[in-house]
């Protein structure tokens, strides 16, 4: 090989840089987001649930949104039953916002801290007590 | 080349023959023309005018700020990008295909109530390039404001001018907003939705709430008021030679 002694340590380099993002955050913990969900309107609640479970929610709500709006929207059904077979009003001010009203401390903290930017909030009011 | 007698009956056979693709060809289409008129319901409102003209245009006024209160309207000064989703209109701009000199002076001179028709074969519907705009079983023409791109094809398309565009984010000109209804963004078209979500409650449309001379129900019930209003008075529809079938009928 000619040139090995210039191409065998720019593998190297290159392999170095180009793994860059698997070995840089080995050791570290995955950062913690902090993110509030207790709210009065929550603490009052008899059994403080979610539409659907905590796990799903976490993972899923952004289709479970989508979802709510298209039932409503262009197949005006305005009732929602979940996996126990609970029924629920399909609405983001009502039901969603009805117990989730620190928007800042709940929605924003993930959202920020994961760069996305959903834009409900361009037309859907935020929940009262977080414009305080 | 020659066509000889037997050759060209046999290939206008078989162009005729292609008319039996006409049934497939609807089928895709979508096209079934009884769909919307058989069996479900038909929104509409009736307006009595007569019963407005002894109120005043005031009327008009009020029932537009409770419609433009309750779902979030602004309130925009500049005409050109101000945004209405019903409001008084003169007889000459409102009918001004049915004018004519000897016309009662009193109808030119009085404001007629206009809005969304939610028309039978609305063209807004057929323009939409999303399908932002689309028709419900109801009757009712429908936005989808999160699929709505702002071509304006259906302000073009809509011949009654019902459509209007938000050329500014319009949450600075709403002075109240009503936290039960979205407003909208910059860059999206709105317009009267027959107040699909109160419908969905169980309320009237707001703009009928608060005026008695207007009267809402559904045309394909012939047990409901507004059947029998128009059944037994004179009423006129606006532009109706276009065939848009619009659903707003004015008695006078």
């Amino acid at each position: 090989m000619y040139d090995a002694g210039k191409i065998i340590p720019g593998l190297i380099i290159f392999l170095i840089l180009i793994t860059f993002p698997l070995w840089y955050s080995l050791g570290q913990s995955a950062p913690v987001l902090g993110y509030q969900v207790e709210t009065p309107e929550i603490e009052q609640l008899e059994e403080k649930e979610c539409v659907e479970s905590v796990s799903y929610m976490r993972a899923s709500h952004m289709r479970l949104l989508d979802d709510w709006r298209n039932e409503v929207v262009r197949n005006s059904r305005r009732t929602y039953i979940n996996n126990a077979g609970k029924t629920y009003e399909i609405s983001l001010e009502a039901t969603c916002f009805g117990c989730h009203t620190n928007k800042a401390d709940f929605c924003d903290t993930c959202h920020s801290s994961l760069n996305v930017e959903p834009d409900c909030w361009n037309c859907h009011s935020e929940p009262k007590e977080s414009q305080l | 080349m020659t066509v000889n007698r037997r050759k060209f009956i046999g290939a206008g056979l078989l162009t005729l023959s292609g008319l039996a693709l006409i049934p497939t060809v609807n089928v895709f289409a979508g096209i079934d023309k009884n769909k919307l008129s058989e069996g479900t319901v038909r929104w509409g409102i009736a307006m009595d005018m007569e019963a407005l003209a002894t109120k005043g245009p005031k009327v008009i006024e009020e029932a537009a700020a409770a419609c433009h209160r309750v779902h979030n309207v602004p309130k925009i000064e500049l005409q050109e990008e101000a945004v209405k989703w019903i409001w008084g209109e003169p007889y000459e701009k409102s009918f001004a295909d049915q004018k004519h000199p000897y016309l009662n002076e009193s109808f030119l001179n009085s404001l007629f109530p206009v809005l969304c028709n939610h028309c039978d074969n609305a063209p807004c519907v057929r323009v939409c390039p999303t399908g932002a705009t689309f028709k419900r079983e109801d009757g009712i023409v429908m936005m989808d404001y999160h699929r709505c791109i702002g071509c304006r094809y259906c302000m073009a398309a809509c011949p009654f001018g019902a459509r209007s565009f938000n050329f500014m984010d319009p949450r600075p000109y709403v002075k109240e907003p009503n936290p039960d209804y979205p407003l909208r963004q910059r860059g999206v078209v709105e317009k009267c939705n027959f107040c699909a979500e109160r419908l969905a409650a169980g309320k009237q449309p707001a703009c009928v709430e608060v005026n008695d001379a207007l009267v809402f129900g559904d045309l394909n019930d012939e047990k409901s008021h507004i059947w029998k209003m128009l059944n037994s008075r004179y009423s006129i529809r606006r532009r109706p030679g276009l065939g848009t079938g619009p659903n707003i009928y004015y008695l006078v």
